[in-house]
C-alpha cells in the first residue's frame, strides 16, 4: 500500500495511532467478510466429507449420495422455474405501473406498500399457504385435472389438501415478487429522460414510448433482478417446509399429492432429528444448495454491473 | 449499446399513421367501459355458480376486452394499444394486491384468538392443552436478535468505512462484488454453517444460542454493509475536506464529521437489517432448536425463539391440536408487528434525524 505512487503524489501525511488503528480495523472487517465467505465453503465441506465419502449402504434410504440429493435439486430447481415465470412478467408490469402509471402522489406509497411484501417474514408466508391460499386452489385444481390432464404438468390425481409442488411455486412467486419489482423499478425510473421526452415529442402513445425508451434500456436490470429472486426462490426453506407435502421422487406433475421436496425445506424438516451421518448427508446437500445459489447469485450480480458500466446514465 | 442513439424517431418510420387526436374517448369513458367488463364477469359467473375467484378472472378478461375493443372502433389501432397496456398493467399491480391483503386478513383472524395476557406472560413449560405462551419465545428472539446486531454491525458499519474511505483497487472490487453475492446465500446455508462451525469444536448435537447469532450475523452483515455504504457515499466531499484542511486527521474526520453526518440513514439501514433477521427461521432451526421453558443465557443449550416456537406449534401440535395452532398463528401475528413496527421506526428514524446540512 506504500509503495503506491502515482505521479501528482502530496507530501504523506504523518500517520498517527489513531489512524492506524481505524484503518487497520476497517480493513480487517473487510477482509473478515472474505473470511467468512470462504469459511462457509470451507465448514460446510468439511461436515459435508462424511458423507461424500461414505458407502452408500451407510446413508439415509441406502442409496447414492446422488440418489439422495438428486430429487431434491430437482424439486427446488422446479419450484423456482414456476415461481419466475409466474413472478417475472407480474413484477415488471407492477414496476411499469409504480413508474409511468399510477398517479404521481400514489406512487411512491404504492411502492412501500410493494416493499412490505417482502418484510413478511417466510414462515408467515408458510402458515398463509397452508391455510388460506392450498385450500383455495383445490377446485381450480380439479378443474384442470379434468379440462387439461393430458398435459403431463396437470395429469393428476389432484391432491385433495391443495399442498402442490403448484402451490410452492405461486407462494414463492408471491415472496419474490417485491425482489423483482424493486430492481425493475429502479431501472425503469432511471430510463434517460431525453430519450422518454423525445418519443413522447415525436407523437409516441405512452406504450410506445415505454416500448421504445425504457424497455431497451431496463431489459438487462429486469433479467438481473429476475435471476436475484431465482436466488432466493431456490434458498427458501420454511415456506416450502410447511406447505410442500413432499414425499415422492421426480416426476413433473404439478398438482398431485406426491412431490419431490427441495434441498431447503428437506434439511428444515429432517436436521431436528438427525443423527450421525444423516447430519452429513443433510450438509451435502446444504453444499450443493450453497453451490447452486452462488452460481445464480453471481451470474445475476454480474448483469445488474454490467449494465450500470454501459448506462449512459452515469 | 443502443441507448446511446436514441431510438426514438422510430415511430415515423414504423407507425406512418398518426395518433387521431380529433377522435378520443371522453376522459373517465375507458375506466367506465372497464367497470362495465367487470359487472357482465360477475354475471357470468353469476350463472355459473358464483364464486369470487371467477368473478375476478372474467371480469378483468372482460374488461380488458371490452376497452380494447372500444378504443380500437373510436380511436384506432395505435391508441386501442396504448389502452390495452394501461388496463394490464393496472390489473397486474391490482392482482399483486390479493396475497397482500389476503395474508394480512388471514393472520389477524386466526391470530387475535389467543392475542391475550396469558400469550405474553408465560411459557410452554408444563403447558398440555390449554394455555401457555410465547414469552420464552419472545425473549429468546430479543436475545438473540440483540446478540446478531452486536455482532454485526460493528463488522458492517467498519466495511462500509473501508469501502467509502480506504478502500481502493482489487480489494475493494472483490468486497464489493462478495457482499452482493453474500446478500443472497440462503438462510438454511447459514445457519448449516454455523452449525458445522460449532460442531467442529464442541461435537455433533451442539445447539447454542450463540449459534444462532452467528448465524443471523452472517445474513445480516452483507444487509448492514449495502445500506451504510449507500449512506456514507451520500456524505458531501466538501465537508471531508473542509475538516482535513482544518488539520483533523482522518479517523478523527471519519468518527466527528462523516458518521455524524449519515446516522440518520444508518440507523434506518441497521433497523431494517433487524427487522429482516427477525423473522429468520431456518437458521435458528438448525442451530438454536427449541425448548418449552424459559432459558435466557445464549452461551448454555437451546433456547426458544419466537419464528421456531410458530413453526412447532403449526407442525407439531400435539392433542388437541387446535390450541397449539391458535398459539402458532397468534405468534406468526407478534411476529409481523414486530417487523412492521421496525420498519415504521426505520421511517421514523430517518425523518427525525436527517442531518441538519441543507442537501
Amino acid at each position: 500500500m506504500t509503495l503506491t505512487s502515482a505521479p501528482p503524489t502530496p507530501p504523506r501525511p504523518k500517520r498517527r495511532a489513531g489512524d492506524r488503528i481505524f484503518a487497520g480495523s476497517a480493513t480487517g472487517s473487510g477482509i473478515l467478510i472474505l473470511l467468512v465467505l470462504a469459511g462457509v465453503a470451507i465448514f460446510l465441506i468439511a461436515e459435508a466429507w462424511p458423507a461424500i465419502t461414505a458407502q452408500a449402504a451407510d446413508l439415509p434410504g441406502g442409496h447414492t449420495l446422488t440418489a439422495y440429493i438428486g430429487p431434491l435439486v430437482f424439486g427446488t430447481l422446479i419450484a423456482s422455474v414456476i415461481a419466475l415465470l409466474v413472478a417475472t412478467p407480474l413484477a415488471v408490469a407492477i414496476a411499469l405501473y409504480i413508474t409511468y402509471y399510477a398517479p404521481r402522489r400514489l406512487a411512491a406509497g404504492m411502492g412501500y406498500v410493494i416493499d412490505l411484501l417482502a418484510a413478511i417474514p417466510s414462515v408467515v408466508y408458510g402458515f398463509w399457504g397452508i391455510a388460506a391460499l392450498a385450500p383455495a386452489l383445490v377446485p381450480l385444481y380439479g378443474w384442470l385435472e379434468d379440462n387439461l390432464g393430458f398435459i403431463p404438468f396437470f395429469a393428476g390425481p389432484a391432491s385433495a389438501t391443495g399442498r402442490t409442488m403448484l402451490t410452492v411455486g405461486l407462494v414463492l412467486a408471491v415472496m419474490i415478487l417485491p425482489i423483482i419489482s424493486a430492481i425493475s423499478r429502479e431501472v425503469f425510473s432511471q430510463a434517460p429522460a431525453l430519450h422518454r421526452e423525445a418519443a413522447l415529442a415525436l407523437g409516441a402513445t405512452r406504450w410506445e414510448m415505454i416500448r421504445m425508451a425504457v424497455l431497451p434500456y431496463g431489459k438487462s436490470g429486469v433479467i438481473g433482478g429476475a435471476m436475484l429472486g431465482l436466488g432466493r426462490a431456490l434458498g427458501e426453506t420454511m415456506a416450502v417446509a410447511i406447505v410442500l407435502s413432499g414425499s415422492g421422487g421426480i416426476t413433473f406433475n404439478l398438482i398431485s399429492s406426491s412431490n419431490p421436496s427441495t434441498i431447503a425445506a428437506n434439511i428444515a424438516l429432517q436436521f431436528p432429528e438427525s443423527t450421525g451421518l444423516a447430519v452429513n448427508t443433510l450438509i451435502a446437500s446444504g453444499l450443493a444448495l450453497f453451490v447452486i445459489t452462488m452460481a445464480v447469485n453471481m451470474l445475476a450480480r454480474w448483469i445488474v454491473n454490467r449494465r450500470a458500466d454501459f448506462s449512459g446514465a452515469n | 449499446m443502443s441507448t446511446q442513439t436514441p431510438s426514438a424517431p422510430a415511430p415515423v418510420t414504423e407507425h406512418p399513421g398518426p395518433v387521431r387526436s380529433h377522435r378520443r374517448l371522453p376522459r373517465f369513458a375507458a375506466t367506465g367501459v372497464y367497470l362495465a367488463g367487470l359487472v357482465l364477469g360477475a354475471l357470468l359467473s353469476a350463472v355459473t355458480g358464483f364464486s369470487v375467484a371467477l368473478t375476478v378472472v372474467y371480469g378483468a378478461v372482460l374488461g380488458t376486452l371490452a376497452v380494447w375493443l372500444t378504443s380500437r372502433a373510436v380511436e384506432g389501432r395505435r391508441k386501442s394499444t396504448d389502452r390495452l397496456v394501461t388496463a394490464i398493467v393496472t390489473t397486474a399491480f391490482a392482482i399483486a394486491m390479493v396475497p397482500l391483503v389476503s395474508l394480512v386478513y388471514t393472520v389477524l383472524d386466526n391470530g387475535l384468538r389467543r392475542f391475550d395476557g396469558t400469550f405474553f406472560n408465560s411459557s410452554m413449560l408444563g403447558v398440555v392443552g390449554e394455555g401457555g405462551g410465547a414469552y420464552h419465545a419472545i425473549l429468546g428472539t430479543v436475545i438473540i436478535t440483540l446478540l446478531t446486531t452486536v455482532i454485526s454491525v460493528p463488522i458492517g458499519l467498519l466495511t462500509a468505512i473501508y469501502l467509502v474511505e480506504y478502500g481502493t483497487g482489487r480489494l475493494k472490487r472483490a468486497i464489493t462484488f462478495l457482499v452482493d453475492v453474500m446478500t443472497g446465500i440462503p438462510s438454511i446455508v447459514a445457519g448449516l454453517f454455523a452449525f458445522a462451525l460449532f460442531a467442529l469444536f464442541f461435537g455433533p448435537g451442539i445447539r447454542l444460542g450463540v449459534m444462532g447469532a452467528v448465524a443471523l450475523s452472517v445474513l445480516m452483515i452483507p444487509v448492514v454493509v449495502r445500506s451504510s455504504e449507500e449512506v456514507l457515499k451520500l456524505v458531501p466531499n466538501e465537508l471531508r475536506e473542509a475538516s482535513y484542511a482544518l488539520g483533523v486527521p482522518k479517523w478523527r474526520t471519519i468518527v466527528k464529521v462523516v458518521i455524524p453526518t449519515a446516522i440518520a440513514g444508518l440507523g434506518t439501514g441497521v433497523t431494517l437489517a433487524v427487522a429482516r433477521v427477525i423473522g429468520e427461521t431456518a437458521p435458528l432451526l438448525v442451530t438454536v432448536g427449541i425448548i418449552n421453558g424459559t432459558n435466557l443465557n445464549p452461551f448454555e443449550g437451546r433456547m426458544a425463539t419466537l419464528p421456531v416456537f410458530a413453526f412447532y406449534q403449526l407442525t407439531q401440535p400435539g392433542f388437541p391440536p387446535e390450541l397449539a395452532i391458535e398459539r402458532a398463528w397468534t405468534a406468526a401475528l407478534v411476529l409481523i408487528m414486530l417487523v412492521m413496527a421496525l420498519n415504521v421506526v426505520a421511517r421514523l428514524i430517518s425523518r427525525f434525524f436527517a442531518p441538519k446540512t441543507g442537501r
